[in-house]
C-alpha cells in the first residue's frame, strides 16, 4: 500500500493532548537507524507512542513497512519495542520474558525454544534462561530486551532512550551491540536519544521534534550540519 | 476479566450453601408450624422438650421457625402477611397484642384462660397466656449491701451505683421498665426519669448486652426479670445476684400465644394451644424459659424458685393503653433522658 | 491504544452487569419497601426535631472518628512500613484485621474488659491513687470503640500504600541523607495523601451506620444514630416507608461528605520500580528505632489487650465442650460457606468494577456518558454500605414471600454480605491493580499478551497479594456479621454470630465468651492466610 522505500510513513497525523496538539508528517527511510530528537515535553514519546499504537491519531494515517496501522493495536504493529526501563515482567524468568515476545500464549515449539536459547547468547547473556529480572543488573536487562527484539524478528524496532539508565562505558557497547543487530536483520531502527554523541555515532537519519512538529527530518550528514534551527543547533552542541 | 475458576468456586459454595438451607418440610403427616422466639428453641429451651411431649399425643410433627425476640416475632408476621405458614405464634407478650391483632391474621383461641394463674388479671379470647414474669432491679450482692427497697429508692439513690437498662425502642424489658415507672408515677414520670438518668450507666439495645455488662461487673445494678437469680442459683449454684423487691410492685411481662386464621389445621393449632397450660408444656418453663409458669406443673417448683421476690402489686397496663400511648410515652423517655 | 476494543468492551460490560446488578439489588429492596408502606407521614419524619438531633449526633461523632481513627494510623503504619523486620510484626499486621470479622458486640465486651469501671485500666488508675474511675459511656467511648474497630483498617491500607512505593525511592532518601520530617514530607505525606480520602470516606461511613456500639456505650439516648431509627421503623414501628426515607437521608447526607472527600486527590503515579527488594534504610536509625518501637508496642497494646480480655472470657469457658457440641460445627460449616461464597462475589463484583473503571480512565475520549458511568461505579461501590442491611433483608424479604423464603434466605445474605464487604474489597484491589497494570500494561499490549494468559501469567502472581487480602477482609467481615440472618434465622440455618447471640440471651455468657474466642480465633487464621506469602511471588513458568 505504502511506497516500500519508506519503512515508516505518517500522512497528516494530528492528535491532542490535554493542551498540547501534535501534527507530524513524515516518510522514513526502510533500512535506516532514525534518530529522534527534541527537547523535553517537545512530543518524542508522543510521536513513538503513536507508531507503537499506544496513542490513536485523531486524524491521518500511520503506515508501518507498508500497511496501514493507524487503527491497530500495538501487538498488531510490525514493531518490537524496547522502553528505558522496565522492559521485563518482574516476576517472570528470563526465558518467559523472551518467550512471551514470540507467542504471547506461551505454546512454544523446539524452534521457538531454540531461538530464545541462541538469541541469549548472541546479546551475551548464554545460561541467563532461568535468572530472574531482579538478580540482574541494568545493562543486562536492556539485553535481555534486545534478546527477545531479536526473536521477534519485526522490520521495525522503537527504542525510547535505550541506554539514558546505563554508564557511557556500557552505552557505547550497548549501541555498538544495536548496529549489530540492525546489521544482521536489516531492520529500521527508530531510537529516541538526548545524547548528541550516541545520534552522531548510530543514526543514519535524524528527526528534530519541536511543539509537536517534525521541524528537521534528514539524512544524517545533512541533519548535523544543519544552522538553520536554534533548538537543533544547541543540541547538537550540548 | 472472567475468572472462570472462581465462578467455579461460587458456584460449588452456592450450591453448598442452599443445600445447608435444608429442606423446609420435614416427614409425618400432619406438621404443626410454631413461629416463636430463639432462646425457646435452643437446645436448653423449652421447645425440645415441648416437642417431643406434643409428638407424643398428636401424631404429628413439631416445626419451630425462631427468631431474635417477640418483637421480631411480630416483623415476621407483619411481613409475612396472609402468606404465613405459622400456625401457630408463641413468644408474643402484652404489649404487642394489639397490633398482632390488628393484622387481622389471628383467630379466637377456643381455650378456656380464666383458671389460669397469671397475675394482673389477664384476660383475652385469642391469645393464650403460658408463662410470665415480674420484671425486677437484679443486683450484685457483693458490690451491693443494701438494695433499693421501692422505685423512689431506686430513682433517687446514691448516683454513684449505676445500673444498667435497656432501650425501650429496642427491646421489650426496656419498654417494661418504661412502663413500669410510668405506672408508679403517671404524670411525673419525666421528673422521674432525669433523676434516675444520674444513675443509668449505659441504656443497651437488648437485654442479652445489659445483663453482660452486669456479669462483668460494669455496674452492679440491671434491669432483668424475678427470676434470673434462680437460673444463678440452679445451674451455677450462686447467689450472689438477687432481685429487689419494690414496694409500690412491679411491672409484668406476660408471655402469650395465638392460632392464626389461615392456619391449615385449626383443630391440631388449637389442640396444641391447649396442650400449653397443661403440664406437659409448663413443666419446662421453670428451668428452661427461666420464667413463672401460668398453671399447675406437675412437680413442684424447685427451692430457689422459693427465695425470689414475689410482688404483692403486680402493674399491667392494657395492650390498648399500650399502643395508644407507646410513641408519646417513648419520646417523652427521650426528651427526659437526653437532657444534660 | 492499550487496550483491544474487545478487552475495552468486555471491561466495560463487566462493569455494567455488576453496577446494574447492584442498582437492582437495593433497588427492588427499596420498591418492595416502599409498595407495603401505603399512606405515611414521609415529610414529617424528615422534619422532626428528634430527627434533626439524630443527625447531628451522627454526624459529630463519626467526623471525629474518622478523624482520630486516621490521626492515630498514620504514625503506626509509616513504623510498620519503616521497621520491615522487627519481630512480631507479620503478627500485628495479622492482629489489625481481627477486629474487623469480631462481632460489635463481643470487641465492645473486650473493650469494656479493659476500659470499662472494672477494667483494667481503671484498676490501674486506682492503684496510683485516682479515686475517680474513667468512664467509657457516652461519646468518648464510643470514639474509643470506633477507633478500635477502624484505626486497624486505616492503618492496613496506609501500609499497603506505603509498601507500594518503589524500593528505589527509600534507597535515595538515605543516600541524599533525607532526615525523617523530609522523608515523610517528600515521600510518604504524597502516597499517604492519596489514599486517606478514600479511607476516610469508608471509616466516615462505617462510623455513621454505626449501631451496637453506639447503644452499648453511648451512655443513653442522646448517643443516637440515623440507624437506630431506621432498625426502629422496621422493627417496633413497621412504617417502611419512614424506614426507607431515613435511610435515603442517610445516604444524602454522607454523599455530601464523601463528595466533598472526592476533591481531593485520587491515588497518583506511583512510579515504576524494577522490582528491587524493599528496604528501608532509615529504619536503621536509632532515633527511629525507639520511635517506632514505642508506638508499635502502643498500637499493640491497644488492640491486642482488649482482645486478651476476650481470650481470657473464652478461656474461662467450657472450650471443649463447645466444640463438640454438633451445633457448633453446624454453625460453623454455614457461616464458612456464607463467607466463602459471599467473598468470591464481592471479589467477582470489584473486579469487574475496577477493570470498568480503568477502561473508561483508558479511552480519554471524554464523553459524558463515560465520565459518569466511571462515578456511579465507584459511588455504588461505596454506598452500599449506607444502606442498612435490615432495609435490604426486609424490602427482599417482602418481595419473595410468597415465595419459599428459607430457601432463597442463604443467598439473600450472601448477597448482602458482599454488598457490604465490597468498599473493603475495591479500597484493596484498586490502587493495586492501577499501579500493577501502569507497570505492565504497555509492555502487555505491545507483545499482545491480553486476556486469559494475562490473567494467568501476568495479573494473578502480581495481584495474588491484594486478591488474597480482600478476599480475607470480605471473609472476616461476612464472619462477624449478624445483620440479615437475624431477619431470616431460623433452626436449620445458624451461623456462629447468631450462636453466640442465642447464648447470651439465654443467661449463658460463658458459652457466648467461648464462642466468640472461638469466631476470633477464625479470624486470626482468615488473616494469617491472608497476609501469606513471601514479598514478591516469583513465578517461574515454562510454556
Amino acid at each position: 500500500m505504502g511506497d516500500p522505500q519508506f519503512a515508516i510513513e505518517m500522512h497528516d497525523v494530528g492528535l491532542q493532548l490535554g493542551t498540547q496538539d501534535f501534527h507530524f508528517d513524515c516518510r522514513l527511510p526502510a533500512g535506516a537507524v532514525i534518530a529522534v530528537t527534541g527537547a523535553s515535553g517537545a512530543g518524542k514519546s508522543t510521536f513513538l507512542n503513536l507508531l507503537a499504537g499506544f496513542d490513536t491519531a485523531a486524524q491521518g494515517r500511520v503506515l508501518i513497512a507498508g500497511k496501514d496501522v493507524t487503527d491497530e493495536y500495538p501487538a498488531r504493529r510490525p514493531v518490537s519495542l524496547i522502553f528505558q526501563d522496565n522492559n521485563l515482567f518482574a516476576h517472570l524468568d528470563i526465558f518467559t520474558n523472551i518467550g512471551l515476545g514470540i507467542e504471547p500464549a506461551m505454546k512454544l515449539s523446539t524452534a521457538d525454544r531454540q531461538s530464545i536459547t541462541s538469541s541469549l547468547e548472541k546479546v551475551g547473556l548464554a545460561g541467563f534462561e532461568q535468572r530472574m529480572p531482579g538478580t540482574l543488573s541494568g545493562g543486562e536487562r536492556q539485553r535481555v530486551a534486545f534478546a527477545r527484539a531479536l526473536v521477534r524478528n519485526r522490520p521495525v524496532l522503537l527504542l525510547d532512550e535505550p541506554f539514558a539508565a546505563l554508564d557511557p562505558g556500557l552505552r557505547i557497547g550497548m549501541a555498538a551491540l544495536l548496529l549489530d543487530m540492525h546489521r544482521e536483520t536489516g531492520n529500521t531502527v527508530v531510537v529516541v536519544s538526548h545524547d548528541p554523541d550516541e545520534v552522531k555515532r548510530i543514526a543514519d537519519f535524524g528527526l528534530f521534534i519541536e511543539d509537536g512538529r517534525i521541524v528537521v527530518a534528514a539524512p544524517i550528514d545533512e541533519f548535523l550540519g544543519r544552522e538553520d534551527h536554534a533548538g537543533l543547533t544547541q543540541f547538537l552542541h550540548s | 476479566m472472567f475468572k472462570f475458576t472462581s465462578c467455579l468456586l461460587f458456584a460449588t459454595a452456592f450450591v453448598a450453601t442452599v443445600g445447608l438451607a435444608g429442606p423446609g418440610a420435614r416427614a409425618a403427616d400432619k406438621t404443626l408450624t410454631v413461629y416463636t422466639y430463639e432462646s425457646f428453641t435452643s437446645e436448653w429451651g423449652p421447645g425440645p422438650k415441648v416437642k417431643e411431649a406434643f409428638e407424643k399425643t398428636c401424631g404429628c410433627s413439631v416445626n419451630f421457625v425462631s427468631v431474635a425476640d417477640g418483637v421480631a416475632l411480630l416483623s415476621r408476621l407483619k411481613l409475612e402477611g396472609a402468606a404465613t405458614k405459622a400456625d401457630v405464634v408463641l413468644g408474643l407478650d402484652t404489649n404487642l397484642t394489639t397490633e398482632a391483632k390488628s393484622t387481622g391474621l389471628f383467630d379466637a383461641s377456643g381455650v378456656d384462660v380464666s383458671a389460669l394463674k397469671v397475675p394482673g388479671d389477664y384476660k383475652d379470647d385469642v391469645f393464650v397466656p403460658y408463662d410470665y414474669g415480674h420484671f425486677a432491679v437484679i443486683y450484685d450482692t457483693q458490690t451491693i449491701k443494701n438494695p433499693p427497697q421501692s422505685m423512689k429508692d431506686l430513682v433517687e439513690g446514691d448516683p454513684s451505683q449505676k445500673i444498667v437498662i435497656e432501650d425501650p425502642r429496642t427491646s421489650t424489658p426496656g419498654l417494661g421498665l418504661l412502663l413500669w415507672v410510668k405506672s408508679v408515677y403517671g404524670d411525673k414520670a419525666p421528673e422521674a426519669w432525669a433523676k434516675l438518668k444520674k444513675r443509668v450507666l449505659t441504656v443497651t439495645p437488648g437485654w442479652s448486652e445489659a445483663y453482660g455488662l452486669f456479669t462483668k461487673g460494669e455496674a452492679p445494678m440491671v434491669l432483668s426479670y424475678t427470676t434470673s437469680p434462680a437460673y444463678h442459683m440452679v445451674a451455677e449454684n450462686s447467689d450472689r445476684y438477687q432481685a429487689a423487691a419494690f414496694s409500690e410492685g412491679h411491672y409484668i411481662q406476660i408471655e402469650v400465644a395465638g392460632l392464626l386464621k389461615n392456619a391449615p389445621d385449626k383443630a391440631l393449632a388449637r389442640d396444641f394451644l391447649k396442650f400449653m397450660v397443661t403440664p406437659g408444656f409448663q413443666d419446662t418453663i421453670p428451668t428452661n424459659n427461666w420464667m413463672m409458669p401460668v398453671s399447675e406443673t406437675s412437680q413442684p417448683l424447685p427451692d430457689a424458685f422459693g427465695k425470689l421476690v414475689n410482688p404483692s402489686k403486680t402493674f399491667l397496663m392494657s395492650s390498648e393503653e399500650v399502643a395508644e400511648n407507646r410513641k408519646a410515652w417513648i419520646d417523652e423517655w427521650l426528651a427526659a433522658m437526653s437532657m444534660n | 491504544m492499550l487496550l483491544t476494543k474487545a478487552e475495552m468492551r468486555r471491561a466495560m460490560l463487566g462493569g455494567a452487569l455488576s453496577l446494574a446488578g447492584i442498582a437492582v439489588f437495593v433497588g427492588l429492596a427499596v420498591f418492595a419497601l416502599l409498595l407495603s408502606s401505603g399512606a405515611s407521614s414521609i415529610l414529617a419524619a424528615v422534619l422532626e426535631p428528634y430527627i434533626l438531633r439524630v443527625l447531628r449526633f451522627t454526624l459529630l461523632q463519626a467526623l471525629l472518628s474518622t478523624l482520630l481513627s486516621i490521626a492515630f494510623a498514620i504514625p503506626v503504619a509509616q513504623a510498620l512500613a519503616r521497621q520491615q523486620h522487627v519481630p512480631g510484626r507479620m503478627w500485628i499486621i495479622r492482629l489489625m484485621a481481627v477486629p474487623m470479622g469480631l462481632p460489635v458486640l463481643i470487641g465492645a465486651l473486650g473493650l469494656i474488659g479493659i476500659w470499662g469501671r472494672q477494667g483494667l485500666m481503671n484498676a490501674l488508675l486506682l492503684k496510683l491513687g485516682m479515686a475517680e474511675p474513667i468512664s467509657i459511656y457516652g461519646l468518648s467511648g464510643i470514639l474509643l470503640a470506633h477507633i478500635f474497630f477502624n484505626m486497624p483498617l486505616a492503618c492496613r491500607l496506609m501500609l499497603a500504600a506505603l509498601e507500594r512505593v518503589p524500593a528505589e525511592y527509600w534507597l535515595m532518601a538515605s543516600g541524599l541523607g533525607m532526615r525523617p520530617g523530609s522523608i515523610f514530607r517528600f515521600i510518604e505525606w504524597p502516597v499517604l495523601r492519596s489514599v486517606i480520602p478514600g479511607i476516610a470516606g469508608l471509616i466516615f461511613m462505617l462510623c455513621a451506620t454505626s449501631f451496637t456500639l453506639v447503644l452499648t456505650l453511648g451512655g443513653g439516648p442522646a448517643a443516637t444514630t440515623v440507624e437506630v431509627a431506621i432498625y426502629q421503623s422496621l422493627r417496633f414501628d413497621f412504617d417502611p416507608g419512614r424506614a426507607v426515607v431515613l435511610s435515603l437521608l442517610q445516604i444524602v447526607l454522607t454523599s455530601v461528605i464523601l463528595g466533598a472527600l472526592s476533591f481531593l486527590p485520587a491515588p497518583g503515579d506511583e512510579g515504576t520500580t524494577a522490582g528491587k527488594a524493599l528496604r528501608r534504610p532509615d529504619g536503621r536509625l536509632p532515633g527511629a528505632r525507639l520511635a517506632d518501637g514505642g508506638v508499635l508496642l502502643l498500637a499493640a497494646l491497644f488492640l491486642g489487650l482488649p482482645l486478651m480480655s476476650v481470650l481470657l472470657a473464652g478461656l474461662r469457658s467450657d472450650l471443649m465442650k463447645l466444640l463438640r457440641e454438633p451445633i457448633f460445627w453446624q454453625s460453623a460449616a454455614t457461616s464458612l460457606a456464607i463467607s466463602i461464597s459471599a467473598a468470591i462475589l464481592a471479589l467477582l463484583i470489584s473486579m469487574t468494577l475496577v477493570s470498568a473503571r480503568r477502561a473508561v480512565l483508558l479511552r480519554r475520549s471524554g464523553a459524558m456518558g463515560a465520565g459518569a458511568f466511571f462515578a456511579a461505579m465507584g459511588g455504588a461501590s461505596s454506598l452500599v454500605l449506607l444502606v442498612p442491611p435490615i432495609v435490604l433483608a426486609t424490602g427482599w424479604f417482602l418481595a419473595l414471600r410468597s415465595f419459599d423464603v428459607s430457601a432463597v434466605a442463604p443467598l439473600l445474605i450472601v448477597a448482602i454480605n458482599a454488598l457490604m464487604s465490597l468498599p473493603f474489597v475495591m479500597r484493596v484491589l484498586e490502587p493495586a491493580f492501577i499501579v500493577h497494570k501502569r507497570r505492565t500494561q504497555k509492555l502487555a499490549a505491545s507483545l499482545g499478551v491480553t486476556g486469559w494468559v494475562q490473567l494467568r501469567l501476568i495479573d494473578m502472581p502480581a495481584l495474588f497479594k491484594p486478591v488474597l487480602t480482600a478476599f480475607s477482609f470480605a471473609m472476616a467481615l461476612s464472619l462477624g456479621d449478624l445483620g440479615a440472618v437475624a431477619l431470616f434465622g431460623s433452626d436449620s440455618f445458624v451461623t456462629l454470630p447468631w450462636l453466640v447471640y442465642s447464648r447470651m440471651g439465654s443467661y449463658r455468657t460463658n458459652d457466648a465468651d467461648g464462642l466468640a474466642l472461638i469466631l476470633g480465633i477464625v479470624c486470626l487464621l482468615l488473616t494469617i492466610a491472608g497476609t501469606m506469602g513471601p514479598a514478591r511471588r516469583e513465578v517461574a513458568v515454562h510454556g
